[in-house]
């Protein structure tokens, strides 16, 4: 198959296509390339968010895959200014959630208190993604361009977060199966649940 | 400024696919070769910068970057752009071009043009693609058959490589293939349920591509390695490009040259002669211009640049060009119409999965107006598509976030299945590329200004290219099958031609039956710009054989002395 008709069938079936991908870069023009969106404070806080959401377990998590880091550097440069916007506001709308129930910054968060904060804002992220999905169930491209659709913020940070951890180096080869030159194919390969998928 | 150092037997102006080929067949064949490329020098293997590398190996993982899309506004339109690839589409900002319509044109400026980039998927046009013009009253006939190029499809079948199946379909004609690809259990299955489904009148086959499933030692190229990373050049040699195959076979018989940086500005045309005695040569880089001689000349710019070659030439004799006297010089643009197809789920085969990365999928030929078929349109599509187990891309709505969100993650999920449509455009004559006198690229050169747009034929058959890739998934039994007809425009099939088509009538046609300009015997165009229909097929491996055999046919002529 064309690689376009996969990219294309990948961002149908995953209903929004990944942040940064086609179906709903807008065509916004970045208007502060330059202008360092994130510092360490920043960073320390996607790592925990990004481990919230892939933690460590018998494999490595987000942080030993630096996801904090990558995170900013797709934010910075691989999303126009909308999306930018999106994603900025929502790190500090859930500094917000965390004051406003805990009291405390995220970092100062229990895991238990994190993953319970988070669950949450996935829960809230998913009923909007199906209202929107609701208004348009097939066609990607007719999402394309359409202002009135922004996803929740938490649907960017998790897809990201998803995103950077399975195309880094650790999250394909220790977390994920690697085979650089398989040399052959085997299309009825046997598979036992738990074997892990394929990173490429 | 014409020395003897600037004379050859024949230019052969382009890299890619047929210009390769052209170099190839000429060389052998004793002549003197100068091979003009408008890019960069690319070698095989040592140039290939990026073949090994994984998406952790990018700064953005393999994504574009706001500013490359800035830079690449064309583009950015679809998959080209990317960090893996960045620098082999041509640079939109040196090489402009005008859009009366949107047409998405994607270029490989520089050594092998797109064939380091190109789907490899390998057909051939059927005998009716050659007879349906004629029959339905489009356009104009070709002027050869199937069996004129049939023994040439097996002689470039053979030595590019194609792997694939003798499928023993009238519409798919068979070929000379290495053994083929291998479908997954799922597609098997698939293609059994449709074979009984349809009673034989769909199929569901393994791809035919130009990747080599044998080694062929004597083109020291090894035989493919399940990577599927082709577009990034490939280290074994393993799929057909002029790199891992015609060009060296060119350059060991000594009698070829290769110039990059060479921008051909105009064909030199001898009024009283009525032949061509060279080209103009812009070097990309001094800016200098340069004059070659030659006893023939192969035009294999790819389609647009071929056609806007012979647009700028003999100007004074001709004002729209050379071959402009037919009034179908940059007239006829054809493109293959994709975006279209369906994707489905497949229960059950929980206990198996796949190993290695093949460089092909499967392939659905053309069913409609085939047989007894009569729709309400011309001509037919095919599909290409694969089945395979979902990864960690797949959205997982039933685990919200933690341990096992990353654990369903880490293992593949069920088995999906897609595919998507080729759709064939017809010729039409105000469908066209012209020069805009407003533009100039980078050297000042005029640019091509694109008006084409999709007719009435098309977007019917787009229909039922949906709702028939629906019916077929959801009749082997393919669950949740979701039909899409995206958005396409006119280019990305990357199968731009038909600007500078072959015919019978030089009134009506730029090239004969030998791919000679009417106007100029001694120039012959064998890229896309000669195509006189389009089919629904990939058609590459026709630019192949359709250069062989117009090479064959020069070189015979010459000894004759008849060019």
């Amino acid at each position: 198959m064309e690689r376009r008709d996969l990219l294309k069938m990948i961002a149908a079936a995953t209903g929004l296509a990944f942040v940064g991908g086609e179906a709903w870069a807008a065509g916004v023009k970045t208007t502060s390339a330059s202008k360092a969106l994130f510092g360490a404070g920043d960073i320390m806080l996607l790592d925990e968010i990004a481990e919230t959401i892939l933690p460590r377990t018998e494999t490595p998590g987000a942080k030993d895959a630096a996801c904090g880091a990558q995170m900013a550097v797709m934010v910075q440069d691989c999303y126009d200014a909308k999306q930018q916007a999106l994603f900025v506001a929502g790190l500090a709308a859930l500094q917000a959630s965390c004051k406003q129930q805990y009291q405390r910054d995220f970092l100062q968060l229990t895991a238990a208190e994190r993953t319970a904060l988070l669950t949450q804002l996935d829960k809230d992220a998913s009923a909007r993604n199906a209202a929107i999905a609701s208004n348009d169930s097939t066609n990607v491209s007719n999402r394309k361009g359409d202002a009135s659709i922004e996803p929740h913020y938490f649907t960017l940070l998790k897809q990201l977060s998803i995103f950077v951890f399975f195309t880094s180096k650790v999250g394909a080869t220790e977390v994920l199966r690697y085979v650089a030159v398989p040399g052959r194919y085997d299309g009825a390969m046997p598979y036992k649940k738990g074997d892990k998928a394929w990173a490429t | 400024m014409t020395t003897a150092q600037n004379h050859y037997d024949a230019i052969v102006v382009g890299s890619g696919i047929s210009g390769g080929w052209a170099a190839k067949e000429l060389t052998e064949k004793g002549l003197k070769v100068l091979l003009l490329e408008r890019g960069r020098n690319i070698e095989h293997i040592k140039d290939y910068t990026n073949a090994m590398k994984e998406a952790w190996d990018y700064p953005h993982r393999d994504r574009p970057t706001e500013q490359m899309k800035q830079d690449y506004p064309v583009l950015k339109r679809d998959y080209p752009l990317n960090e893996s690839t960045f620098g082999m589409w041509a640079n939109e900002k040196d090489s402009p071009y005008t859009e009366k319509k949107r047409f998405d044109w994607y270029r490989g400026y520089h050594m092998g043009g797109r064939s380091l980039l190109w789907g490899r998927q390998s057909y051939r046009f059927n005998e009716r693609d050659f007879t349906a013009n004629l029959e339905e009253g489009v356009a104009v006939d070709w002027p050869i058959r199937y069996a004129d190029l049939a023994p040439w499809y097996d002689y470039v079948e053979r030595f590019a490589g194609i792997s694939g199946n003798r499928d023993g379909l009238d519409v798919l004609p068979d070929g000379q293939y290495l053994p083929a690809f291998e479908l997954n259990i799922v597609e098997k299955d698939v293609a059994a349920r449709i074979k009984k489904a349809f009673g034989g009148s769909r199929q569901l086959i393994c791809g035919r591509t130009a990747n080599i499933t044998q080694p062929k030692p004597e083109q020291n190229r090894v035989n493919c390695q399940y990577r599927a990373k082709c577009w990034l050049g490939c280290p074994f040699g393993a799929y057909f490009s002029t790199q891992s195959s015609t060009l060296p076979v060119a350059m060991k018989t000594g009698n070829l040259t290769v110039r990059p940086f060479s921008i051909v500005t105009q064909v030199l045309y001898d009024k009283d002669k009525k032949r061509a005695r060279g080209v103009e040569v812009l070097d990309s880089e001094t800016n200098q211009t340069v004059e070659f001689t030659s006893k023939i000349i192969f035009l294999n710019a790819s389609a647009f640049n071929s056609t806007w070659i012979l647009m700028n030439s003999a100007t004074d004799v001709w004002e729209g060009g050379l071959g402009s006297s037919s009034n179908a010089l940059g007239r006829n643009v054809m493109d293959h119409h994709l975006g279209v197809g369906a994707y489905g789920e497949v229960e059950g085969y929980l206990d198996k999965y796949h190993f290695g990365r093949r460089p092909t999928g499967f392939y659905v030929p053309r069913f409609r107006n085939w047989g007894g078929d009569k729709r309400d349109y011309l001509r037919g599509f095919g599909y290409q598509g694969s089945a395979s187990r979902e990864n960690w891309r797949r959205d997982v709505a039933e685990l919200s976030i933690g341990a096992d969100l990353k654990a369903a993650l880490t293992e593949p999920g069920h088995w999906t299945i897609g595919m998507g449509g080729f759709g064939e455009m017809l010729p039409h004559h105000d469908n066209r590329i012209f020069l805009d006198p407003k533009v100039k690229d980078k050297w000042g050169l005029p640019v091509l200004a694109m008006d084409v747009e999709m007719k009435a034929n098309e977007l019917r058959m787009r229909k039922d290219m949906m709702q028939d890739a629906v019916e077929f998934f959801e009749a082997a039994g393919v669950k949740n099958v979701h039909g899409y007809n995206g958005d396409y425009a006119p280019g990305m099939g990357i199968h731009e031609m038909g600007t500078a088509r072959m015919g019978r009538d030089p009134k009506t046609s730029v090239l004969n039956a030998n791919n000679q300009v009417w106007d100029a015997p001694n120039v012959f165009v064998t890229d896309g710009a000669c195509m006189t229909s389009a089919s629904c097929v990939n058609p590459s491996l026709t630019y192949m054989a359709l250069t062989a055999r117009a090479a064959n046919f020069a070189v015979e002529a010459l000894k004759k002395g008849e060019l």
